[in-house]
């Protein structure tokens, strides 16, 4: 028998994660933890993924995680760098981006984004940095993957604003609208992974991280959350996933003073 | 044609109150020295558009100088909060600012519009979004030859356009190369443009398809070496971290914030005397 390797709960988060994204995958990637779990699948299982970063470069291989979207070592690391009209006319608008991966300050049951504010807009509670390239990433990507941490007031039964659209009111509401892309096809978080269910499109857990329970995740989410009936458990990290993880973040660190890009980012 | 001037001639003679005035570099090349120029000779009433509002605009905000600010994401990169800009969003301080906002899609063909003499930008977007409820400058309109809905939004088309390039030669051709963002398209939508540059050289030694600003599409171009600090300049300096973290300290509280606009940059005669006494602050350690 092995001892388990002891790892935090942003660990597995950024680890299962980066699991979801194929070699090869065209990825639009926001800053901050989708960054960070990208670049850790290009360093483990997926060395010929290509992320796309707003700022211009497509193709980036950043030494350190980048601590902002437009940081020059993802020019030099880049296949090309391209205007970000380009980046949004031609590769986002046109059909060849695979995934986008984001972050969220709030998200609700059918994944729908929240970066805009908290309260009235007019007079808001809280002014968040507002949508950087979200709305058109969360449209038009082939598919979207979402990773933020669960609490229950980031996973809210009403969000005050929809700054990019998920699944809206569930079913087949974005065929409807006759949005290019098919919307969140996971939600990340430090608790667990959810899907959205194949006909309502509600967010549903279908993996727990280990020693994560069924009330820990309800406790953390503003709505009555469901399980699927399988549910199953995310496989603990492996050593190379967790030593490969941490020593990029070190290196960054180190790169950027002790600044870390997790904390807060554009998409 | 571009006349190479002193940057406080330039800001003198191309920015007027209530201009709408466009400050672009996308995390690259942000032109903080020209910023601070227009902080100093105390422009007021500006509608400031761009897509990344970060601490340039945070210090023009706050400084009072905006009135309106058109952009696509305002935060301090990998730091948080654009405290001056939340203040005057919530509370009105200095003074009340009308935002209008958009995603960076939208606002990116809004300058290609803008450059290319169109009256709006085209883009499949927005469906579902609340943005549109709350700007009413995004629009839905109907293709006119496949019936599909789509968003409008205006061409930007700003009174002066201000940028940070790494090099120009001595007729004002300018050249900048690294992350684009959206200076070229910024520039060649605006009725006048300032660049300023790391250094100006006999021979740009430019490669074909490199990104090149001819000189009669610039106004003014200004000598201005570190004129981008503390974000970087690609082949130059690299971004000043500390100092966006620092900033998160400095922009939370009003005094602290107006001691610090006082002391670097309404009080300093100009971008060499800024860096002296920001260069006495860092070694004082009160940044």
């Amino acid at each position: 028998m092995t001892t388990a390797l002891a790892y935090s709960t942003s660990e597995i988060m950024t680890i299962a994660a980066a699991r979801l994204l194929k070699n090869g995958a065209v990825c639009f990637v926001g800053i901050g933890l989708p960054s960070t779990a990208a670049n850790l699948a290009r360093l483990t299982h997926a060395p010929d993924i290509v992320l796309i970063y707003e700022s211009g470069p497509i193709g980036a291989k950043p030494p350190v995680l980048p601590l902002s979207i437009g940081d020059g070592n993802l020019a030099e690391t880049a296949d090309t760098v391209v205007s970000t009209p380009e980046i949004f006319r031609y590769w986002l608008q046109g059909g060849r981006v695979d995934v986008g991966f984001l972050g969220a300050a709030q998200i609700d049951r059918f994944a729908n984004i929240n970066t805009t504010v908290i309260g009235d807009y007019k007079k808001p509670h809280t002014r968040l940095p507002g949508a950087g390239g979200a709305p058109e990433i969360a449209s038009c990507a082939g598919e979207v993957v979402l990773v933020l941490k669960q609490s229950a007031r980031a996973f809210v039964k009403k969000l005050d604003f929809v700054t990019s659209v998920g699944h809206l009111d569930g079913g087949d509401a974005r065929q409807r609208l006759r949005l290019p892309g098919k919307g969140p096809v996971a939600v990340v978080t430090d608790l667990c992974l959810m899907r959205p269910d194949p006909v309502t499109k509600e967010l549903t857990v279908t993996q727990l991280h280990p020693g994560i329970t069924r009330d820990q995740v309800a406790v953390a989410t503003g709505w009555n959350i469901h399980f699927a009936p399988q549910l199953s458990e995310t496989p603990a990290p492996t050593s190379t996933e967790l030593e490969t993880l941490r020593d990029l973040e070190r290196r960054s660190k180190l790169a950027h003073g002790n600044l870390t890009g997790a904390g807060a980012g554009s998409a | 044609m571009a006349e190479i001037t002193t940057l406080r001639e330039a800001i003198a003679a191309l920015v007027r109150d209530g201009d709408c005035v466009a400050m672009e570099g996308f995390t690259h090349l942000i032109p903080f020295a020209a910023g601070h120029e227009v902080i100093r000779q105390q422009r007021k009433n500006l509608t400031l558009v761009r897509m990344t509002p970060d601490v340039i605009y945070d210090q023009l905000i706050g400084a009072g100088c905006a009135k309106k600010l058109i952009f696509s994401w305002g935060g301090n990169p990998g730091v948080g909060s654009l405290h001056r800009l939340r203040d005057a969003v919530e509370h009105d301080w200095p003074a009340p600012l009308e935002i209008q906002e958009h995603g960076h899609g939208d606002l990116s063909n809004a300058y290609v519009a803008g450059a290319s003499n169109l009256p709006f930008a085209v883009l499949r977007a927005y469906a579902g979004s609340d943005l549109p409820k709350h700007n009413d400058k995004i629009k839905f309109i109907q293709c006119p030859f496949t019936g599909e809905t789509l968003a409008a939004v205006p061409s930007v088309r700003p009174d002066v356009t201000i940028i940070h390039a790494q090099k120009a030669d001595r007729k004002g051709n300018v050249l900048l190369w690294g992350i684009l963002g959206v200076q070229k398209e910024a520039v060649l939508a605006a009725k006048k443009a300032i660049v300023t540059v790391e250094e100006i050289v006999d021979d740009l030694n430019a490669w074909p398809n490199a990104c090149i600003l001819p000189r009669w599409t610039n106004s003014a171009v200004c000598c201005i070496p570190g004129g981008a600090a503390p974000s970087y300049a690609h082949g130059y300096y690299e971004r000043d971290n500390r100092f966006y973290l620092a900033w998160d300290a400095i922009a939370k509280d009003r005094t602290t914030f107006q001691n610090w606009i006082k002391a670097h940059v309404l009080d300093t005669a100009d971008f060499d005397e800024y860096r002296r006494v920001l260069q006495e602050s860092n070694s004082q350690g009160v940044r």
